[in-house]
């Protein structure tokens, strides 16, 4: 039912959109981490290209880029009085949650699609979070879970909702900065750019990133992970020469 | 100055961690506790996962005690053949006490069981040293006679029980039986809450054992040394949540704090010394047990679960 929907939709949108194409490209495919790293942010630049048969458009065009990263087993738990006591009671789990979320746009997504494509299409932050597909459906219990999600993962900056990111430079060449907390787990980002005029979709492309380690930080990661033993015997034997170099040097008595 | 860290992957502030490393340092060397339940929250509180925090902290507590026994060595204030006893009762304790924690998490109330004991062990212990040296100044001030410590037939009866060991250093002759149980228990709850147990271990050598207290803080921290070493390569074995640098960290500030520390201790005096070391416990003990009964700004919270991949 659904696909037959996005299907109808897809139909839609190529006939009614007759020739333009959408070129992305993103400053870097792969972004290093290294001692310094506090963040960073990535610039994707967009061209539309229109040829002969192009109908001429009345609006401008926009354009809405969703950066999905690596996916998290996240639960969500619910506080409750028991008593004198606040427990965790209720759970809700997202068994696929991207670890960073942002949705960057030329203006707000309200504005530019209509409600049944934003939800069909998943196009915004909320559109995602509350997709049938994103957490087991509870009749609207889920629903707190799904919000305070949301709350607590903007509150860190890794799910971002930007209506002002999407910089067109002409009408049919925009610029956009993908903005990556410090927090924002190394892997792989998945980049998609939708393009729309007069809340229709025009074109879709979809690009990726990659957030990783390297140098030392990449050796200790992957020390840590294919020589455990070693590894953590070094760590002690670190940690019991420090103890000892310590009492050498502050040795007065 | 901030610094990334490879296994917690995201950057922190070089000096703030520093500054805790020498902070709980400090208190570690001059109580004689690994300050595990010190650290662990404040880590957790800088968003650092609690996975990677206990067990990074642990390789902290190794290098700061260590340097408290090999002051405790040179000074002579360490009971090797009671510390003996204690690290091989610790280590069974232990075992059970990860036993215990699976089991726990299996039934879904771990998160429960641990803040339950958190609050329980540390108001139990704190109030009791509180009590205690609160009638320790009473009875000082008012120009009493302060308790002469162990006459003869002052020892509890469970010290006469069969296999008695002499521990000439911690002036005990006492049987093991007690002593063993009592090491079993701090290694059970050291492994079920991630701490090392001292501040267990430091008053109950004190009130239960009878052990000089310029005994037992050396004994105490070589106990520590022993059994979080074997949780700190346990940590990075099972789990890989050992960060080596945010471990340096802890270690390069803990190492000064707890040689400050170490010193400050051995010039306070010893009802003083409880008085203080029961009030930080207190304070901790509170501190959790608000968290269970205050209404909470925010009631809901996120957990990462791994990844079976």
């Amino acid at each position: 039912m659904r696909l037959a929907g996005s299907l109808l939709l897809l139909v839609l949108s190529f006939g009614s959109a007759s020739a333009e194409t959408l070129v992305t490209s993103l400053s870097s495919h792969r972004v290093l981490i290294n001692s310094n790293y506090t963040g960073t942010s990535i610039a994707l630049f967009g061209a539309i290209e229109r040829d002969a048969q192009t109908i001429s458009r009345g609006t401008g065009y926009d354009a809405v880029v969703t950066v999905r990263g690596p996916p998290q087993y996240l639960v969500v738990r619910e506080k409750e009085r028991f008593g004198p006591l606040w427990l965790n009671r209720e759970q809700q789990k997202f068994p696929n949650a991207p670890a960073y979320l942002s949705v960057l746009s030329s203006q707000p997504i309200s504005e530019i699609t209509s409600d049944q494509l934003r939800q069909r299409q998943k196009i915004g932050l909320r559109a995602i979070i509350n997709s049938p597909d994103f957490t087991n459906d509870r009749k609207g219990a889920d629903e707190p879970f799904r919000e305070a999600l949301l709350r607590l993962k903007k509150q860190e900056g890794l799910y971002v909702e930007d209506d002002r990111a999407v910089a067109f430079l002409t009408p049919t060449i925009f610029k956009a900065n993908i903005p990556l907390a410090p927090t924002a787990p190394p892997g792989n980002y998945d980049v998609e750019v939708t393009l729309l005029a007069d809340t229709v979709i025009l074109a879709r492309t979809l690009t990726h990133f990659e957030l990783v380690k390297t140098g030392f930080e990449q050796q200790v990661g992957e020390a840590a992970h294919d020589w455990s033993w070693l590894y953590g015997f070094s760590t002690a034997s670190l940690a019991l020469l420090f103890g000892w170099i310590a009492n050498v040097i502050f040795r007065r008595d | 100055m901030q610094i990334y860290l490879p296994i917690a992957e995201m950057p922190v502030s070089v000096l703030l961690i520093l500054g805790m490393g020498a902070a709980v340092g400090f208190i570690s060397g001059l109580f004689g506790i690994g300050g595990g339940f010190l650290m662990t929250p404040l880590l957790i509180f800088l968003g650092i996962p609690p996975a990677v925090a206990v067990a990074t902290q642990s390789a902290q507590i190794v290098a700061s005690s260590t340097t408290s026994v090999l002051n405790a060595l040179r000074r002579n204030a360490l009971d090797l053949k009671l510390g003996g006893v204690l690290v091989a009762g610790g280590f069974v304790g232990s075992a059970l006490g990860v036993w215990f924690f699976a089991a726990a998490r299996r039934a879904g109330q771990l998160d429960l069981v641990i803040v339950v004991s958190y609050v329980t062990l540390f108001m139990v212990v704190g109030s009791l040293m509180l009590k205690e040296s609160v009638r320790e100044f009473w009875t000082k001030r008012r120009g009493g006679v302060v308790r002469v410590k162990r006459q003869a037939g002052e020892h509890a009866p469970y010290l006469f029980w069969p296999m008695r060991m002499r521990f000439y250093r911690s002036k005990l002759y006492a049987s093991v039986i007690p002593i063993l149980g009592f090491a079993l228990f701090v290694g059970f709850v050291g492994a079920l809450l991630g701490i090392g147990g001292g501040f267990i271990m430091v008053p109950a050598l004190l009130y239960i054992f009878r052990v000089p207290t310029s005994i037992v803080v050396g004994t105490s921290q070589f106990q520590i040394v022993c059994t979080t070493l074997v949780s700190l390569v346990l940590h990075a074995v099972a789990n890989q949540a050992v960060d080596i640098v945010l471990a340096m960290l802890l270690i390069a500030g803990g190492v000064f704090g707890a040689q400050f520390g170490a010193r400050a201790g051995r010039n306070l005096r010893a009802e003083l010394f409880r008085f203080l070391l029961a009030l930080l416990l207190l304070a901790v003990g509170i501190r959790f047990s608000l968290e269970l009964v205050l209404t909470p700004n925010e009631i809901f919270s996120i957990t990462t679960q791994e990844m079976r991949t």
